[in-house]
């Protein structure tokens, strides 16, 4: 109740302030998120570039609560996660937040609509509600043909489309996503950067897209973040 | 996660490392087999030998005296006492009958007799057969029947004595023999013997209580008996057996019958000894007391059964701590295997974490899969057990009938053993799945997505 009026007041998604999140690593010490204070408002479409070992993967994993800041705040839909148990956090994870990833996830066992289905399994959503839910965000992302089949048997593009099928059964308010073009060939990295302006577009969801290709990120996101060693460069 | 999601999601798992999973099930399974079969051989041998000990008679039984008897015996009481001595009668053993828990009264019946068979005559003794003694074991394994009524003109024959009958006893069953004894009449009534009396149907002294009368009666022979049921009732050796009840009509003259013509004419006949049998051996003690009251010196043995109960209680124990090793053992292969589980399964269980998996959530997968593997495993466990059990019956079954033994069996599943050893089977199992599962619970989910 408290974060809906937060978040009614300030209007953001997500908001950090001086995070950072530091690894000891033997002697020397890493700032892989150095004080970085960065704000999403909700509905904006965030692309977050920079080179390979900025820290783009770690600040990403704090947005989505999978990782604690060292110190500094992080406050989504106006709740901090510091605050959070780790069972909230979970709950967070699964009804609040969609994860799409580079390497797509999916577990390789379940066909798509058993991927896609896990987190309303998580959600304990009644199982007759579950197959038309599942229905639906395969539909959106055009996999409904494909619903039996196994990770293993699809092209990587439809893999990554299943994946932001799951992250979406839920409708999450943000969708985070860490290279999701990173594996695929140009042609279908568009398309899977399509579907995500889609989404933001008729969804209204709050994306935040991590890549390296710049292009891309001018073509899809309405603001751009780089990172630099940790920092934000320019917001 | 909703247990049905948890159960799906458990089986699911396990059936991907089929071959590992299986093997670690079959180790539960065997480890509870071992200790089903363990237990159920304590179970089996415990009910057998309780059993035979009760059936035997030999716990369940009272035999009754009338007091005088002792107290003469003893030898410091003086004869005449003041207050009469209960007699030990009809009417005593009626009264004895409608205790509590008294199954049956009956006294001892053995006389001397003479059998026709074929022409010849054989001396042997009679000895009268409760009803009750077709249970207890005695008759088992016997050849032909025991008596179709209680009051059935039949005999069973001891196979010794069948044995100077004839050649081939079997043949012995289905004919008919004559038995001739010495009938006690009372000294008023006339000779009715068809037979001629015998030299000393009448004594000179005119106190004698009862004139001896030489009778005949047949019988028909339906059944041979092995063992000799009297062999442990204490009352001697008997080598040809008719109902209870029969023996008694024949009011055939018996040693004891003396004693009482010594002691005096006598209105009633009385009983030397009388055998109660009690429902259970465990009610001994206050149908003794109540007989006891009644004027009659009793003499019982004392419940073993007991005693026999504690033993084996110890023995389930020793036999259960083995069959626990082999448990111990399939208890290390389900650590072993979760673990392994854990390692290949690591970006799965981050995945689920990302996708909104609480740590109680993976917690409770991997329980369940443990859980599943000990359910599996205790059915498997039990099913193998109890034929386990029935192997070894069946060994020494076909050991004892290579001996002329009759058959028994030594495993017993009841079942509170199968239900135990399948919840013991989940519980050992989710023992087992406390540390791999906690472990998973714990795994970071940044580290375990982090690139392969
Ligand atoms: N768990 C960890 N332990 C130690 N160092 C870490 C850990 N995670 C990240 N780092 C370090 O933090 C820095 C930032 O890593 P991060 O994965 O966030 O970079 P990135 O911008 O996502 O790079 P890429 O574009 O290659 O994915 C790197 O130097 C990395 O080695
Ligand atoms: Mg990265």
């Amino acid at each position: 109740m408290m974060g809906a009026t937060l978040q009614a007041r300030d209007g953001f998604a997500i908001r950090a302030e001086n995070v950072s999140r530091h690894f000891q690593m033997g002697q020397t010490l890493i700032r892989a998120v150095d004080e970085v204070t960065l704000s999403v408002r909700k509905g904006e479409f965030v692309g977050l570039l920079g080179s390979s070992g900025s820290g783009k993967s770690t600040l990403l994993n704090l947005m989505a609560g999978l990782d604690h800041p060292t110190s500094g705040t992080m406050i989504a839909e106006g709740r901090n996660l510091a605050a959070m148990s780790s069972r909230e956090l979970a709950r967070f994870r699964n009804q609040t937040v969609g994860i799409v990833f580079q390497a797509f996830n999916l577990l390789p066992r379940m066909t798509l609509e058993e991927n896609v289905e896990l987190p309303l399994r998580l959600a304990e959503v009644d199982r007759g509600e579950r197959a038309a839910r599942v229905r639906e965000v395969l539909e959106r992302v055009h996999l409904e043909k494909r619903s039996t089949h196994r990770p293993g048997e699809l092209s990587g593009g439809e893999q990554q489309r299943a994946a932001i099928a799951r992250a979406l059964v839920n409708h999450p308010t943000i969708l985070y996503a860490d290279e999701p073009t990173g594996n695929l060939d140009s042609a279908t990295g568009g398309e899977i950067l399509n579907l995500l302006w889609e989404i933001n577009q008729t969804l209204a969801a709050t994306i935040v897209l991590v890549t390296h290709e710049q292009p891309l990120a001018e073509r899809f996101a309405g603001r751009i973040a780089f990172m630099k060693d940790g920092k934000l460069v320019a917001a | 996660m909703k247990v049905r999601d948890l159960t799906e999601l458990a089986v699911r798992n396990l059936r991907e490392a089929l071959l590992r999973n299986t093997l670690t099930t079959l180790g539960i399974g065997v480890g509870i087999a071992s200790l089903v079969a363990m237990l159920s051989l304590g179970v089996g041998l415990q009910r057998l030998a309780t059993q035979r000990l009760e059936r035997s008679g030999l716990f369940n039984a009272i035999f009754v005296r009338p007091a005088s008897d002792f107290r003469r015996m003893g030898g410091g009481a003086n004869p005449a006492a003041p207050g009469k001595p209960t007699p030990l009668d009809l009417k005593a053993r009626q009264a004895i009958a409608h205790l509590a828990d008294v199954q049956e009264v009956y006294p001892q019946i053995r006389f001397p007799t003479e059998i026709q068979y074929a022409g010849n005559s054989y001396p042997t003794a009679v000895a009268g057969i409760p009803a009750s003694d077709r249970a207890s074991g005695a008759f088992d394994g016997m050849e032909g029947r025991f008596f179709s009524s209680p009051t059935a003109d039949e005999a069973i024959l001891q196979i010794g004595f069948a044995q100077r009958l004839a050649r081939q006893p079997e043949t012995l069953i289905g004919k008919q023999m004559v038995v001739r004894y010495a009938k006690r009449e009372p000294l008023a009534a006339t000779d009715g013997g068809k037979g001629p009396a015998t030299g000393k149907t009448s004594p000179s002294a005119p106190t004698a209580g009862f004139s001896l009368v030489l009778k005949e009666k047949d019988l028909q022979i339906v059944g041979i008996v092995k063992t000799d049921p009297e062999g442990f009732g204490g009352f001697g050796r008997g080598q040809l057996f008719v109902p209870l009840d029969v023996a008694e009509a024949l009011h055939a003259t018996q040693v004891t019958d003396l004693r009482q013509v010594l002691r005096g004419p006598s209105s009633v006949p009385t009983y030397a000894v009388l055998t109660v049998r009690v429902t259970s051996p465990t009610r001994v003690p206050t149908v003794e007391a109540a007989i006891k009251r009644m004027g009659f010196e009793t003499f019982s043995l004392l419940d073993t059964t007991r005693n026999l109960r504690l033993f084996f209680t110890v023995f389930d124990l020793l036999l259960g701590i083995f069959g626990g090793l082999a448990l111990v053992v399939a208890t290390l292969g389900i650590v072993n295997t979760l673990v392994m589980a854990i390692l290949e399964r690591r970006r799965e269980i981050g995945v689920l974490k990302a996708l909104g998996a609480a740590d109680q959530d993976v917690r409770q997968l991997f329980f369940s899969e443990a859980a599943v593997m000990g359910l599996l495993g205790g059915f498997f466990g039990t099913g193998l057990g109890w034929a386990i059990g029935r192997a070894l019956t069946f060994g020494t079954d076909l050991y004892l009938r290579r001996r002329d033994l009759p058959a028994v069996n030594i495993s017993f599943v009841p079942w509170w053993l199968a239900l135990g050893a399948i919840v013991f089977a989940v519980a050992v199992s989710l023992l087992a799945g406390i540390y791999p599962a906690s472990r998973a619970a714990r795994l970071n989910p940044v580290e375990a997505l982090r690139y392969e």
